[in-house]
């Protein structure tokens, strides 16, 4: 570490004038970039994490006032004008965006796109050797057929494709820096491996450094050297990965750790969570910006805001009881306390009635062309005869990737009518044979909490008549509709004061609380829960995650729970079932399925997790899946997951033939049901 | 799925994180927020304040004369502007500025009640159409195409033996059955992206009925362009009547309005201008007035929309 770092931040600040006053996004902040270095910046949205490099990359919006050095080797970016910082974006720096398909062009095909970014910093260049070039990129990214799809166009790719094409573009021009910004936060956790797995192979080729910017630390855990916290645009912590995952010293990071479910660790110990919302950047009281979410603050914190101190070996902090938690006076556990759980006050459910059951569901769409004379010419199999059942107060988790038919299968439920074919049972009776009355009269017992927490919310209505609106269904008189939602936003740790406000005024975590109520007011029986934490904070997602397990128990709940993070599944779900293109290829008892699964798309998921614990990611071996989700309008003869199953590859000739041949159906092994003809040759560990 | 359609891509916008810290002073609810933006637009004050004063000089402005329209003053025909007529009179002698007031009145009552009521149908008919979709989306698409593609001033010509035995409400009512298709659309449109909401999506699975859900859910979250289309649907409806009154196909003698004092002043445009001039004048000033409103309403709606650099 002689020469000089490669990228130098030094007492970066950037902030936006507003009416209302301005808003410092990034207030000073430093950090330096080694070559080849891997440093992970985490922080939830509003830390400033995203508009910081943006400000390195010279890419923010000409309102925004930045003061500070931005130094690359030495030289500074801040100073240059837009031609000279055209010159090194792409050369020097690269950038890879969360949505792939608005950082591509889409009238150009891929290919072209390449190129041109190769014909830009090298003049010499001859259209055909770039062209060339772009397919060999291609090839390293890990796109099939490469000399094919260069020819194709962006909407042609799928969201884990388009990132791939998006990281080909970067390392294009062989560049120093990459910064990634939530590369993966659009995707599926298999498809998020794969590119994680890809974003490590580009910096092993160009030699380049990498800043990757991301709320998920998991995702940095297994790939980063070093890590950057930030919190109301400070860097609150920054060290390498082991010392801050395993001796995190400022309390934000603690809680942080604390609050996000492990797959290892998920469904054993209750989550810790971490109240409260990040402060306004608009009006910044003094004193260190966690103060009010803190719960060994002192006095002194309110004046003080505490600057980044080294501690040890690189691991600094900025806390002023940091030297206190160093020294192991205080320890984490007594900082946030695990909280107790509740116990089972009112458990008056009949512990084995089925409360939804569902037999060979069938949900089948005809695709159609043609604008006047409709043909078909195809089915999208969404759900193609699954099973599920869930007993009174139990917690069934349904995972799978996006378009495995998840959304759909809930909304068979949903709609109650009768399905395509197949049965569908709540609370013993058949949906399909219910009048519109007794239809009306079940719906009070089957809710549903949405994943945006705003967009479930109607803007134009208050609280009161946001959560009291299934009532009104129900001819509840006004004043009994008043007391109810005073009770329903008790129940779910809201001021029942806050009722005459709007969605709008509320935080994530708090507007999903307003759902949750909203979802109880009828007292159901099952809550359907649609990736209810997935669009919170980390550190929002405890609180709800808890209240949801609180609520459970105390009304004898029984939830559908729908998710594609497994740890949140394994946290709060009793069974579990795995959904692939329609079909259930793995369910039964949640510890079973996840200490010993059998079906290889099951151990690919849950290989596919990152953990938030740097030792055990490096210990892991992860099973890649090939390739996206097939489209669901394909026809697939034999088992529809053989073309990505990583079993499959190892399998002998006359084995792999049956998997072309024979539809697998479910069968029981040990405890779990699995669909997969080659469990007892299945040497795959996923953990 | 494997291929994400590219029109449901959500745009990465820089500031998009900073917009929960930077939203405006708490309490401020859509309206509120409207209104803020509205109250600091000169051009809204400004469309606004001559509106009002219009429609007050259209109600009150026969008052402060002696003359009514329909009296004749052989002996001052044919004059300028005077202290006795204001606004100078015709051939036969009728008083200018009693009749632009009153004709200023009648379209004043066309425009006030085509523009809103073609709104009121574009609302319930795109609303319906795009919540209920299938079918009876696709039927009433298809009549809105066919509405559209018929000329509408031909089909008011050819319909204006029939409401010029009639009141002038009949010609009001048949503006409004011509002025609500592109509306229609863009509600339909609208509702359409509002249904697959989750709120939406949420009062439904409650068992709330589709008619609730439109007023409840739908109606208020167009509600912002449907007061722009209301405000601008004036404008649009007091043009078609001035038009067709101009050719002799809506409002007819002894009935006035803008565009019939129009239609009878432009032989003389040249040698007694005061006949044409005030009532354009006045049709100018208000269509003007009314469209600095409207547009004052769509920048305060929208932001994005348009130049809001005044």
């Amino acid at each position: 570490m002689t020469e000089a770092p490669l990228l130098e931040v030094r007492d970066l600040s950037v902030s936006f004038p507003q009416a209302s006053g301005d808003v410092r996004a990034v207030r000073g902040i430093s950090y330096t970039v080694n070559q080849g270095e891997f440093l992970g910046i985490v922080g939830e949205s509003g830390s400033g994490k995203s508009v910081s490099s943006m400000a390195v990359m010279g890419l923010l919006p000409r309102n925004a006032v930045i003061t500070g050095e931005v130094l690359l080797r030495g030289e500074s970016l801040l100073r240059q004008n837009d031609r000279e910082l055209s010159r090194l974006r792409g050369k020097e720096i690269a950038m890879i965006f969360q949505d792939p398909l608005s950082a591509l062009t889409p009238v150009y095909t891929v290919g072209t796109q390449i190129a041109e970014g190769l014909m830009l910093h090298d003049k010499s260049l001859s259209e055909q050797a770039a062209n060339a070039r772009a397919v060999e990129l291609l090839g390293i990214v890990g796109i099939p057929a490469p000399e094919r799809r260069a020819n194709g166009f962006p909407h042609e790719f799928s969201g884990g494709m388009r990132q791939r094409v998006m990281i080909a573009i970067a390392i294009a021009n062989d560049p120093n820096l990459i910064i990634a910004d939530e590369p993966t936060t659009a995707l599926d956790v298999t498809i998020q491996a794969q590119i994680l797995e890809v974003l490590q192979k580009a910096k092993d080729i160009t030699g380049a450094a990498v800043v990757l910017i991301t709320h998920d630390l998991g995702v940095v855990a297994g790939n980063a050297d070093r890590i950057a916290v930030m919190y109301a645009g400070r860097l609150v912590e920054t060290g390498t990965v082991d010392d801050v995952f395993s001796r995190p010293e400022m309390p934000y990071t603690i809680g942080l750790l604390r609050s996000v479910p492990n797959l290892i660790t998920a469904g054993r110990t209750r989550l810790v969570p971490l109240e409260g919302r990040p402060p306004s950047l608009a009006a910044l009281p003094p004193g260190c910006p966690f103060e009010p979410r803190c719960p060994i603050s002192v006095s002194a914190c309110t004046t003080i805001e505490p600057p980044l101190v080294e501690l040890s070996g690189g691991h600094a902090v900025a806390c002023i009881r940091a030297p206190e938690i160093e020294a192991g006076t205080l320890r984490p556990g007594d900082i946030f306390p695990r909280p107790e759980p509740v116990a089972a006050e009112t458990a008056l459910v009949n512990d084995r009635d089925s409360i939804l059951s569902i037999k060979g569901l069938v949900r089948h769409f005809p695709l159609t062309s043609g604008a006047v004379f409709k043909k078909q010419i195809g089915t999208v199999k969404a759900v193609d005869g699954i099973d599920l059942e869930i007993q009174a107060g139990q917690v069934l988790g349904l995972v799978g990737e996006s378009g495995c038919g998840k959304s759909t299968t809930i909304l068979e439920v949903l709609e109650m009518t009768g399905p395509q074919a197949g049965t569908i049972t709540v609370d013993g009776r058949d949906v399909a044979s219910l009048s519109k009355a007794e239809r009306l009269g079940l719906r009070k017992d089957v809710q549903i909490v949405f994943q945006d927490p705003m967009a479930a919310l109607d803007p134009r209505l208050t609280i009161e008549d946001v959560v009291g609106e299934p009532l009104t269904v129900h001819q509840v008189s006004r004043s009994a509709r008043r007391e109810r939602v005073g009770e329903l936003l008790d129940l779910v740790g809201l001021d029942s004061s806050m009722s005459s406000r709007y969605p709008h005024e509320f935080s994530g975590g708090q507007r999903q609380r307003i759902g949750i109520a909203r979802a109880l007011a009828t007292n159901p029986k099952l809550l359907v829960l649609d990736e209810p934490v997935s669009a919170l904070d980390v550190s929002i997602q405890a609180g709800v995650m808890n209240l949801l397990e609180d609520l459970k128990v105390q009304l004898g709940l029984s939830y559908l729970f729908v998710a594609h993070d497994l740890a949140v599944v394994r946290q709060i779900a009793d069974t579990v079932a795995v959904m692939y293109l329609g079909r259930i290829v793995e369910s039964g008892d949640v510890g079973d399925v996840f200490a010993h699964p059998k079906h290889p798309y099951t151990q690919a998921l849950i290989s596919a997790v990152p953990i938030p614990d740097p030792e055990a990611e490096r210990s892991r071996t992860r099973i890649l899946l090939e390739g996206d989700l097939p489209s669901p309008t394909d026809e697939i003869s034999g088992c529809n997951f053989h073309g990505r199953c990583p079993l499959f590859k190892i399998l002998d000739a006359s084995r792999q033939q049956r998997c072309l041949d024979e539809d697998p159906q479910l069968r029981v092994i040990d405890t779990t049901s699995v669909a997969c003809h080659h469990v007892e040759q299945n040497t795959l560990q996923p953990l | 799925m494997a291929i994400t359609d590219p029109r449901t891509s959500v745009d990465v916008d820089l500031t998009a994180e900073l917009v929960p810290a930077a939203k405006a002073p708490r309490n401020a609810s859509r309206a509120r927020l409207i209104w803020l933006r509205l109250k600091g637009t000169p051009r809204f004050w400004l469309g606004a304040t001559v509106v009002a004063a219009m429609i007050l000089w259209a109600v009150f402005g026969l008052l402060i004369t002696r003359w009514s329209p329909t009296d004749q003053d052989l002996i001052n025909s044919s004059t300028g502007p005077t202290g006795l007529h204001w606004f100078g009179t015709d051939e036969i002698g009728q008083d200018i500025y009693a009749e632009t007031v009153s004709g200023l009145r009648r379209s004043l009552v066309i425009g006030l009640i085509a523009g809103p009521a073609g709104t009121l149908i574009a609302a319930f008919v795109g609303a319906f159409a795009g919540y209920i979709g299938g079918k009876a989306d696709a039927v009433i698409s298809w009549m809105i195409n066919l509405l559209l593609v018929l000329p509408a001033f031909f089909i008011l010509v050819l319909l204006s033996p029939i409401f010029k035995s009639l009141s002038f409400l009949v010609l009001t009512a048949f503006i409004a059955l011509f002025s609500w298709m592109i509306m229609a659309q863009v509600i339909r449109a609208q509702t359409k992206s509002l249904r697959d909401r989750e709120f939406v999506k949420a009062a439904r699975f409650m068992g709330v009925g589709t008619g609730k859900i439109i007023r409840r859910h739908i109606l208020p979250n167009v509600a912002s362009l449907l007061i722009i289309d209301a405000t601008l649907g004036v404008v649009a409806a007091i043009d078609s009547e001035t038009a067709l009154s101009y050719f002799g196909f809506g409002v007819q003698r002894p009935q006035v309005s803008l565009g019939v004092l129009l239609a009878d002043g432009t032989p003389s445009a040249t040698t007694r201008p005061w006949m044409f001039l005030f009532p354009a004048l006045v049709l100018v000033v208000l269509l003007f007035a009314v469209s600095l409103v409207g547009d004052a309403l769509r920048d305060a709606v929208d932001p994005t929309s348009g130049n809001t650099n005044d």
